[in-house]
């Protein structure tokens, strides 16, 4: 693992735009550099050999302010769950630095990143997975406060615990419950009051509604909100669910096959979206009107995401991209950037190299092949015995992966 | 827009119903527990190239009102009461080995995991042409053709060599592919479609649900659509009706039901799902409580605890679905006014 505490190689790709931004960024939390996580993929009977890499990460950078909220969006495969888990180090990034307020925790190990851990919290999707079907709320409460010194006052705790349970909606006689007892909302209630009981600056919330019903899921994003300004929180939120991110997000990051594509703030994000991904993610929501369902336009796009352990050269978009220009787009990985748009703020990033002429109607959709797209991923499994390049022997993991995709 | 045009507007006038369901109710019993009644009384017809929308959350009924008009609810264990007439005949007390013909042929059906819905041992091209073997009695050697020509109408790219794939070597949207040729391959005049788009990526759900809208239009093939999700109900139902509590509370066509909706439930929904479209920021107006609120409906409205605006008669008597002309019904002592 090389970790560096100055990040001369992530600062250097960025570019002046980056150094713009640093002066409005005083307060950073998070400040995260060329993260990468690799996974590797091993192979054999007796010894394992590494024959490849699922790039789940690989290269973003993020930077969260004190107290926002920013959002991580993307479909499933893009890695933005192994991003979210990376930042906290439960994902040791294979590259890049995670500075959390001040310290890199990328380079911490074992009782010192433990301790650190107090400050940064997660909540997770299925709060019935995640919470020990065993344990009473008050122990699973109790035991992380217990881990980082909070506990040692027995009067002290059972009011904090009372405090608790007040600020995420629950009553007091929950603590003596299992989580069994609880509906699907009343459970991530009490994954939240456990992520809070140790008073965390950062949560992590990864898909903190998507198993709940609608009409319980607002009740959980009201929660999430009202919390933050009770407590002084700053989120990492991860979904798919557009609609939810823009709800409760300050800044939005749009993912796509292990890299950001897309940066903005959230009104300006669904406003004007500029990379091509952006617009048919968009797109494809389908809104709860009728009439605007009839009226709207759609992007589709053909095929499907690329293999993360094989992702395509250039722009990871192209093979599926509408826009795609011929050459540039096939070599050239475009990086963040801010556009030359009139009424584009410099806080809005775009991964395109021809976000301002597809803007302008300068360039204008093409059909794509979803052929192309299709070969690509069948010469992958028709083609695992080419041996000696490690590029091509990465068809091997189809199996191990395929499960967990 | 295109999907109600094209659609034969008058048929849902002039035709009669394809498949007729009436008072449809499951009970499940299990030994030393009461008897629960997952869909209480549940009417509604489909007519051809109609496209019908049941919405409602986990636990309203939606899924079990589907398995049972398939048949496919375990032997033992629950009660169906009620009839699902399909073309005169009602398929609730059909024989099995005569549902089964009916099944695949007649009526098809798509789950929301296509996954656990194929088998993974035989490939996908093998798994098309055993239907129509079944139904058709085709030889595997005529119809493997017609299998090939099935995946590509779905949008399976290089169809030829995807008929000797495995489930395993094929995306989510796919496999979701896959299963709608297999479902087609009889040309069902009835597909009833459960959370078909759920488990999958939203630009691919966009996919499916513009091949699943082609379909109706283009061969009348008439679509139960069992969804959560109110904006997939919004572009493509012709009527949705509203779940809540195995009871259907609302229903209307889409235009008029999404721009006034009456019942609290229905409002209550909408309400509370964060939108793309509209301003951001507003907190959500969330449906206080859960399911397990519910009171019973034999003495009271099941959505009465939960409700934004109950009166007392919400809690001493059942409501009933009372229709108007214009095709809309409603469950409610107290519904929200309307607003056009």
């Amino acid at each position: 693992m090389t970790t560096t505490a100055e990040p001369t190689d992530a600062a250097a790709t960025d570019g002046p735009a980056d150094d713009a931004r640093a002066h409005d960024d005083g307060d950073l939390l998070v400040d995260a550099r060329g993260v990468k996580v690799h996974f590797p993929i091993k192979r054999g009977v007796v010894f394992d050999k590494v024959v490849g890499h699922v790039y789940a990460v690989d290269g973003v950078d993020l930077r969260i302010r004190k107290g926002e909220t920013y959002g991580l969006v993307g479909e499933s495969g893009c890695g933005k769950s192994t991003l979210g888990k990376a930042i906290l180090g439960l994902e040791p990034p294979t590259d890049g630095s995670v500075v959390i307020d001040g310290t890199d925790v990328a380079s911490l190990k074992g009782e010192e990143l433990r301790k650190r851990r107090k400050d940064f919290q997660m909540v997770f999707q299925d709060p019935m997975s995640s919470l020990d079907p065993r344990q009473s709320v008050e122990s699973l409460l109790v035991e992380g406060m217990k881990a980082h010194g909070l506990a040692s006052d027995d009067k002290a705790t059972a009011s904090r615990l009372r405090e608790l349970l007040k600020a995420v909606g629950l009553p007091a006689a929950a603590l003596k419950k299992y989580p069994h007892e609880f509906s699907g909302g009343q459970r991530q209630r009490i994954g939240i009051a456990r992520a809070l009981a140790v008073e965390p600056k950062l949560i992590v919330a990864d898909e903190p509604v998507s198993a709940l019903d609608v009409s319980v899921q607002a009740q959980v994003i009201n929660l999430l909100e009202d919390l933050q300004d009770e407590f002084e929180l700053t989120y990492l939120v991860v979904a798919h669910d557009l609609a939810v991110v823009r709800h409760i997000s300050d800044r939005i990051g749009v993912m796509y096959l292990g890299g950001l594509v897309e940066e903005a703030g959230a009104d300006d994000l669904y406003a004007q979206p500029l990379h091509p991904y952006t617009r048919a993610l968009l797109s494809a929501v389908p809104v709860p009107d009728p009439t605007r369902e009839d009226e709207r336009e759609q992007i589709l796009l053909v095929g499907d995401l690329p293999s993360p352990s094989k992702p395509p050269p250039g722009c990871r978009f192209h093979t599926r991209c509408p826009w795609r220009q011929e050459t540039r787009c096939d070599d050239e990985r475009p990086q963040l950037r801010v556009l030359e748009i009139d009424g584009v703020p410099s806080s809005h990033r775009v991964a395109c190299h021809w976000a301002e002429d597809i803007e302008s109607g300068k360039i204008q959709p093409h059909h794509v092949d979803p052929t192309a797209t299709e070969q690509d991923l069948r010469e992958e499994q028709d083609a695992p015995h080419a041996v000696g390049d490690v590029e091509e022997a990465v068809q091997y993991q189809h199996g191990g992966h395929g499960a967990g995709s | 827009m295109t999907a109600t045009a094209t659609t034969p507007g008058s048929s849902r006038h002039g035709d009669e119903p394809l498949l007729s369901v009436r008072d449809l109710r499951v009970t499940f019993t299990r030994q030393g527990e009461d008897p629960f009644t997952a869909v209480d009384g549940v009417s509604f017809d489909v007519r051809p190239g109609q496209t019908v929308g049941l919405v409602g959350e986990s636990g309203c009924g939606k899924s079990v009102t589907s398995l049972a008009i398939m048949g496919l609810l375990p032997a033992r264990g629950n009660r169906v009461e009620g009839t699902a007439t399909f073309e005169g005949t009602d398929l609730l007390t059909l024989a099995k080995d005569k549902m089964r013909d009916r099944r695949g042929r007649d009526i098809a059906m798509i789950f929301q995991d296509p996954l656990s819905s194929l088998n993974p041992v035989v490939p996908i091209g093998r798994q098309v042409t055993e239907v129509l073997e079944r139904h058709k009695s085709m030889s595997r050697k005529a119809a493997t053709p017609v299998a090939r020509e099935l995946l590509d109408r779905v949008g399976i790219p290089d169809p030829d060599r995807r008929l000797t794939d495995y489930p395993h070597q094929l995306s989510g949207g796919m496999r979701q592919r896959a299963l709608i040729a297999m479902a087609l391959a009889c040309e069902p005049r009835l597909l009833i479609a459960d959370e078909p788009t759920t488990a999958l990526d939203v630009t691919i759900q966009a996919q499916i649900l513009g091949l699943l809208k082609e379909l109706v239009t283009e061969s009348g093939t008439a679509l139960v659509m069992i969804t959560h999700d109110l904006g997939v109900v919004a572009g493509l139902c012709d009527e949705v009706n509203v779940l809540y509590g195995g009871r259907i509370v609302e229903r209307g066509r889409r235009h008029e039901l999404f721009a006034s909706p009456r019942h609290p439930y229905t409002t209550g929904l909408l309400a509370s799902i964060p939108r793309l479209d509209g301003a951001r920021g507003a907190p959500l107006t969330p449906i206080p409580g859960s399911v397990a609120d519910n009171l019973p409906w034999e003495h009271a409205c099941a959505f009465a605890p939960r409700c934004s605006q109950p009166v007392d008669r919400c809690t001493e008597q059942s409501p009933e679905l009372e229709h108007d002309d214009g095709g809309r019904a409603l469950r409610c002592f107290n519904p929200v006014e309307a607003t056009s």
